[in-house]
């Protein structure tokens, strides 16, 4: 198993590195850059024991949709060199929350991990029989039996905050040149195209 | 010791017989395509460098070669250099899970098709690496441009994607393609193949809709400050990636490696001759709709994006499922 280790922690002191890189780095875009770097190692890490579909989801999801967003909203609000106030050493505001957000995530991962190794049957599921099957068929066995309902619920909150984002950035604004591709399409030379004979000297009158 | 590098060896060896085909496949896939716009055009195309201008590819890399690269002042120099070797290895790599016959594959894993569809969605970073670091106003446009079209058709080739796989009921690429042994999907999915052509056509920003590089309004787009060998990785990562597409087309609506129809004189051809026939055949389309078809608008493109091929995909994933579960003919699997 040297090979395998070898690369466990080439991915994770890659993923380690990089995710010190995104919250150390001044400049933002470049913060985007180490942050895509430690989704793909971390995808890369989750292939490697054994959970492919969770590798491959990240790096389509995270990586290849989440993160270009990211990047697109980073550049286009050209924040390129932002000075962090806790490198020059004014008082930051954002420490405290910073660090009662931690706690808590700290907290709940203590939890979780935790509950997994004092009960068992936690993630046991009537459906899913541990066997040699891949678990890509597993997760496909149990999403929509067993945990139809959290799955459902997290699609409809994912849609009302896309509703509740859109309508948030919604303007309706005024003099937009807007094209009815039904109009268009449907416009024939009988109905677009008039002939009119020009007097000399007089000119035509267009209406539009 | 010596049996991982004995290993690591073979790997190697097995990896260059993979790429120096496909490389020297994008140079000669460069010349068909100039050479069929050409003919379209009433032109002969490129005819003078080597027999039928077959070599005309490589004495533009040699003359790309020789080029000086131009680094901008005010680029960002990492990540201007970074960018045309994200974009050409990302198109490299996907090759890896590509099978050629049932047995000519580098790496044949489970969900290979996920595999192709992330590395292929990856692709977008080469180019908006290039507009960003290049500083300057047309390559930024284009690269915002190429992100903001590849995302949005990603989405209903994703969908696609779907509706083959509840045919198959496997994210292998070889079960996809020995599920098609009765009948290739483009038959009873013939609407997605269509819309899965364009999104192709879309997601490699080939004509019309090579708006990141629309010369009339941006220049050349990402690649304006880019010269030498580091434009010319850019333009073979395209086509690699254009490549790609043909192959993922071929595996998921045209049968892979499985022969027209199965009868005595047809079946002896080799499995990977009909591969690479299938890949051209779809390369011939994308060269034909380059030549034929204007340019897009921006707008235009994302409504048809959006607004047509997503809802039109959901609802034909909805019937394939209905048709599958009514007549009782979903994948069983294996398991």
């Amino acid at each position: 198993m040297l090979a395998h280790s070898v690369f466990f922690y080439f991915f994770s002191v890659i993923a380690i590195f990089s995710s010190l890189m995104v919250i150390t780095s001044r400049n933002t875009v470049n913060s985007v850059f180490f942050l895509i770097l430690d989704f793909i190692s971390v995808g890369c890490l989750f292939i490697m024991v054994g959970a492919e579909f969770l590798g491959m989801i990240i790096l389509i999801v995270y990586v290849g949709a989440v993160a270009v967003l990211f990047l697109f909203v980073v550049m286009m609000l050209n924040v390129a060199e932002q000075k962090q106030s806790w490198f020059i050493g004014k008082k930051s505001t954002h420490i405290p929350i910073g660090l009662i957000v931690s706690v808590l995530i700290l907290l709940e991962l203590l939890v979780v991990v935790g509950g997994w190794r004092y009960k068992d049957d936690l993630m046991s599921s009537s459906t899913l029989n541990l066997s040699d099957i891949s678990n890509t068929h597993q997760l496909g066995l149990v999403m929509y039996t067993d945990y139809i309902l959290y799955f459902q619920l997290a699609g409809i909150i994912l849609l009302l905050s896309m509703i509740g984002a859109i309508l948030l950035t919604f303007r309706q604004r005024k003099g937009v040149k807007k094209q009815s591709y039904i109009n268009q399409i449907s416009r024939n030379p009988s109905s677009s195209i008039e002939l009119k004979d020009v007097e000399s000297n007089k000119g035509v009158k267009i209406d539009d | 010791m010596t049996e991982y590098l004995q290993i690591l060896g073979n790997e190697v060896y097995k990896i260059l017989f993979l790429l120096v085909p496909i490389l020297v496949s994008v140079a000669m896939i460069v010349w068909l395509d100039r050479r069929v716009w050409g003919l379209v055009q009433k032109r002969k195309g490129p005819n003078v460098v080597g027999p039928f201008g077959l070599l005309q590819t490589l004495a533009d890399a040699l003359k790309y070669i020789f080029k000086e690269i131009i680094i901008p002042a005010s680029a960002n120099k990492v990540v201007f250099i970074l960018a045309p070797i994200v974009t050409m290895t990302l198109a490299l790599v996907a090759w890896a899970v590509i099978p050629m016959s049932e047995e000519l594959v580098l790496s044949d894993i489970n969900v290979g098709i996920l595999y192709l569809f992330a590395v292929s969605s990856l692709g977008v970073y080469g180019i908006i690496m290039g507009g960003w670091a290049s500083n300057s106003k047309y390559p930024f446009l284009g690269a915002i441009r190429s992100a903001a079209q590849m995302v949005s058709y990603e989405v209903s080739i994703g969908i696609i994607i779907i509706n083959v796989l509840l045919c198959v009921g496997s994210l292998n690429l070889k079960d996809i393609v020995l599920a098609q042994k009765e009948l290739w999907y483009v038959i009873p999915l013939f609407p997605m193949f269509v819309i899965f052509f364009i999104s192709a056509l879309a997601e490699t920003n080939r004509p019309p809709f090579d708006l990141p590089e629309a010369e009339a309004e941006l220049v050349a787009g990402y690649q304006t400050e880019y010269s030498g060998m580091m434009y010319a990785m850019f333009w073979l990562g395209e086509y690699a990636n254009i490549l790609l597409m043909c192959a993922m087309g071929s595996i998921l609506f045209l049968g892979g490696w499985l022969p027209i129809i199965d009868i005595y004189p047809i079946n002896l051809v080799p499995a990977p001759i009909w591969m690479i026939l299938k890949i051209l055949f779809l390369f011939f389309l994308f060269a034909l709709i380059k030549a034929i078809v204007p340019r897009y608008r921006y707008d235009q493109l994302m409504r048809l994006g959006w607004k047509i091929f997503l809802p039109f995909s959901l609802v034909y994933l909805v019937l394939t499922a209905s048709f599958l579960f009514y007549f009782d003919k979903l994948p069983k699997g294996n398991f």
